[in-house]
């Protein structure tokens, strides 16, 4: 039957029961497996073969050759957290992690080596 | 004197009514979240945000009329803590009882919603001016149902003075059953007046972005919106004092305590109001109000009348 | 009152988006409606020419943040027709199922948003209460909420495990749940349905003449599904019908919306009663040959069309993007046309509008062969010189100081 306040019964019902608001940052947030987070990079795999850094969509990863191993430079900001680095990586150097809270106040704290 | 000042400014008078104002905005609030499932703002948010907006700068539209655009939040703040005076919290009579202080409630409760359409007539923006004018409509469908349904328990009770009403009805509490549609449909008419949904469409976001308020920021929209929040009180205890006038000889902090439940009563109907129906359009709000809401509150006065003729 | 014209955007708490309605009016009725897009270009198209096709699938994705899926899918699709790849038949599926959760949390989200417009928030807070379980679960399948990554050329990037696969089927469970009780709710509710009904009309005739598509063509009475039409990824395997409605107005609009959704669970059951064993991806050469290619995908707003066009190289040569509401925004103007003022927002809303998946630039070529074309450089210039001569504020030192920066 129409009638107005059709909701009534289901919002009289809310009353009691506890809000369905996620209370962060207060609580911390239960993510999934395989959440895209920020990167983590195993220098000792690494062969140097950049396959990352031609793919990368964002330009926001960078591998250098420090002395005898490799050291990955990732801009956090320009990162969109695809994870195409690390299906194209071959030796699986590159990993994601659940790390997501990453802001800052100075942009230039963002570059960081992984 | 001292006690008069006392009255005026302190309690019950401005500052209680300002704490109150608080306090029930928070309850409208919470309520309104819990009933939507979400958490809801912590205790000392209202204060809050009339602290953070009496921070802002005043911005005033160059083209608008300056001296009513910036009076405009007085006058509606003047009118409804003065209307507050007329008012029985505890015991039977107000601060200042005299014949006829129901209508001067009633009067100084319009006055708010004129100054509404003034500030935004004046501000000459054009989402103030539709919402201004949509005032000034809404003003005329709800304000009759309001008179009507206010009328009938003071029909009942053959008097115009809210204290001769608590009075009678305090005698025979029974008679207060009669009025059951009158409540429903003030209740119907108070969502009109503090312009809430399904009835805030003088300032309904969505369309016209704030309406009536859309030029106003700092001081003065806080002034404004304290102003509602006040009208809501003062709204609350009038509805408490017309349709609820139970237990008035108690002795004063039980009666205090039980103006408070009263009030959070109303204020708890009025907050499910908003949460369960859609923003109206203003014909339909014209049209549902005179179709459907004056009628009823019609039969309550003809109810009233036979009540009188056969009862009494 | 005479005729008012009043302006509806480019900024308005009724879009979400920019785009610049003007609207006259006579009293609260309106006369007129004049449109403007063009806020919102973000320039992906040509990105897109610039880039390796590998780096357009996150591009593309980003076109628009709800129907991500779609528009990446679209892509790709195209692209592997010009390559001439067949996807294993894993891949299509859970193509297809990532596709119809999309749609759920989509249209869940429009119902939420349809109901703030109407200011009834109560209907948006619980649909969107209820769209978190959707949206949980598409993060917990793709890694993120928003952009979830699932498309690869030659196939998916994850495969969907077992468990995975009862929870969306437990998750559907209470999403039908709830979508019934929001059929309910709009097809019973006076208030809402007295904001719905008559709303933004648009008659069979005039869809088909503004070529309208996805549930604002098929509440007219337009059964047009590219899921149906032309079956992609999974779709020729499953059965449902597609949801028309004759109302022609946003309450159809709704009704489609909402029953669509029943429809689309469904789907997803079928999906997972029959999902195939095998390989998710195959592999794809970097290398796109020659050749050129159009897909068709039924996103949530409607149908999508994209065209890309190969040269050899990895980088594609042209791409070219429909998203649906740039065939949708023409019927707008129709739908309001002596309709109220308060009606706009909810009109608008109820093509689903995207506005910045939409916007595209438009060179004109003067017959004389001078056209303008105005560099960062120039415009610059020129908002520097209109402050100096308009308000006599000069930004020139400034400019200069921060030109580095910028």
């Amino acid at each position: 039957m129409k009638r107005p306040g059709k909701m009534l019964r289901e919002v009289l019902s809310h009353l009691t029961k506890k809000p369905a608001t996620k209370k962060y940052p207060a609580e911390p947030i239960k993510l999934p497996d395989g959440f895209r987070g920020r990167l983590r990079f195993y220098p000792e795999k690494c062969v140097g073969c950049k396959l990352c850094m031609k793919d990368c969509p964002a330009n926001a990863i960078t591998i250098e050759k420090v002395g005898d191993t490799f050291e990955a430079i990732v801009n956090l900001d320009r990162c969109i957290y695809c994870a195409q680095c690390v299906d194209s990586c071959n030796k699986k150097a590159l990993e994601m992690t659940k790390q997501f809270e990453l802001a800052q106040i100075d942009r230039r704290a963002l570059k960081v080596k992984v | 004197m001292m006690m008069q000042l006392f009255y005026i400014l302190i309690f019950p008078g401005f500052l209680f009514l300002y704490l109150m104002s608080f306090i029930l905005e928070y309850e409208d609030r919470i309520i309104y979240a819990r009933l939507q499932n979400r958490k809801g703002p912590p205790l000392f948010q209202p204060l809050a945000d009339f602290i953070k907006l009496l921070a802002k700068e005043d911005i005033v539209p160059e083209c608008a009329d300056k001296k009513i655009f910036k009076l405009m939040p007085m006058i509606a703040l003047t009118a409804v803590v003065t209307s507050f005076f007329y008012i029985p919290i505890w015991g039977v009579n107000s601060l200042y009882p005299f014949k006829g202080d129901l209508i001067v409630v009633l009067y100084l409760l319009t006055i708010p919603t004129v100054t509404f359409f003034l500030a935004g007539w004046s501000s000459t923006s054009l989402y103030s001016t539709i919402g201004a004018v949509r005032t000034l409509t809404q003003l005329f469908s709800y304000e009759v149902l309001l008179f009507l349904s206010v009328l009938s328990p003071a029909m009942l009770a053959d008097s115009w003075s809210l204290g001769d009403m608590a009075s009678f009805y305090n005698e025979r509490p029974a008679m207060m059953l009669f009025n059951i549609v009158a409540f429903g449909m003030s209740l119907v008419a108070m969502l009109g007046k503090l312009e809430k949904v399904p009835f805030d469409i003088a300032e309904a976001e969505t369309e016209i972005v704030g309406g009536t308020f859309t030029e106003y920021s700092g001081r003065l929209f806080a002034f404004f919106r304290m102003a509602i929040n006040m009208e809501m009180v003062v709204g609350a205890s009038l509805i408490a004092a017309v349709f609820l006038p139970f237990g008035l000889t108690l002795d004063p902090v039980y009666g205090f305590m039980l103006y408070i439940v009263k009030v959070f009563f109303v204020i708890f109907f009025l907050s499910v109001g908003r949460t369960v129906f859609a923003r109206l359009r203003i014909d339909q709000m014209v049209s549902v109000c005179w179709k459907y809401f004056a009628p009823i509150a019609f039969a309550q006065i003809v109810l009233i009348l036979i009540v009188k003729g056969v009862v009494l | 009152m005479g005729t008012v014209k009043i302006p509806i955007g480019p900024q308005h708490p009724a879009l979400k988006e920019p785009e610049s309605f003007l609207i006259s009016l006579d009293g609260e009725r309106i006369k007129d409606v004049g449109m403007r897009l063009g806020y919102n270009h973000r320039g992906v198209e040509k990105a897109a020419e610039g880039r390796t096709y590998i780096q357009n699938i996150y591009l593309i994705e980003r076109v628009c943040g709800i129907c991500s899926h779609s528009h990446s899918t679209a892509f790709i699709q195209a692209v592997e027709e010009v390559a001439g790849v067949e996807i294993p038949k894993r891949a299509k599926y859970i193509r297809s199922i990532v596709g119809e959760l999309e749609r759920v949390h989509s249209h869940l989200l429009w119902l939420g948003v349809a109901g703030h417009e109407v200011g009834f928030d109560t209907l948006l807070m619980y649909s969107w209460r209820d769209r978190e379980v959707v949206m949980e679960l598409l993060a917990a399948i793709g890694g993120n909420r928003v952009n979830y990554a699932m498309n690869t050329f030659g196939g998916a990037r994850r495969d969907l495990d077992k468990d995975m696969l009862e929870r969306i089927l437990k998750a559907v469970d209470v999403l039908e749940d709830r979508t019934k009780y929001y059929i309910n709710i709009a097809t019973k509710e006076t208030t809402l349905i007295k904001r719905l009904s008559g709303v933004g009309y648009i008659s069979k005739d005039d869809v088909i003449k503004l070529g309208t598509v996805g549930p604002t063509g098929r509440a007219s009475g337009i059964s047009r599904d590219a899921r149906k039409d032309d079956p992609y990824a999974a779709y020729g395997e499953v059965d449902f019908n597609v949801i028309t409605d004759t109302h022609c107005d946003v309450y159809g609009r709704a009704v489609v919306r909402l029953l669509e959704l029943m429809e689309t669970y469904k789907i997803i059951r079928q999906l997972i009663k029959n999902i195939p064993d095998g390989d998710i991806a195959v592999r794809f050469p970097r290398r796109v040959p020659a050749g050129e290619a159009t897909s068709r995908y039924e996103a949530p707003r409607g149908e999508d069309v994209h065209y890309v066009k190969g040269n050899g190289t990895d980088k594609p040569e042209r791409v070219k993007l429909r998203a649906p509401t740039l065939a949708n925004l023409m019927s707008v103007a129709k739908m309001l046309e002596d309709d109220n003022l308060a009606d706009v927002p909810i009109a608008i809303a109820a093509i689903d509008p995207c506005f910045s998946c939409t916007d595209r630039m438009i060179k004109l070529e003067h017959s004389s062969g001078n056209s303008e074309i105005v560099t960062w450089g120039d415009l610059r210039k020129r908002s520097i010189d209109f402050y100096r001569t308009q308000h006599g504020i000069d930004f020139s030192e400034l400019n200069k100081k921060y030109r580095g920066n910028l």
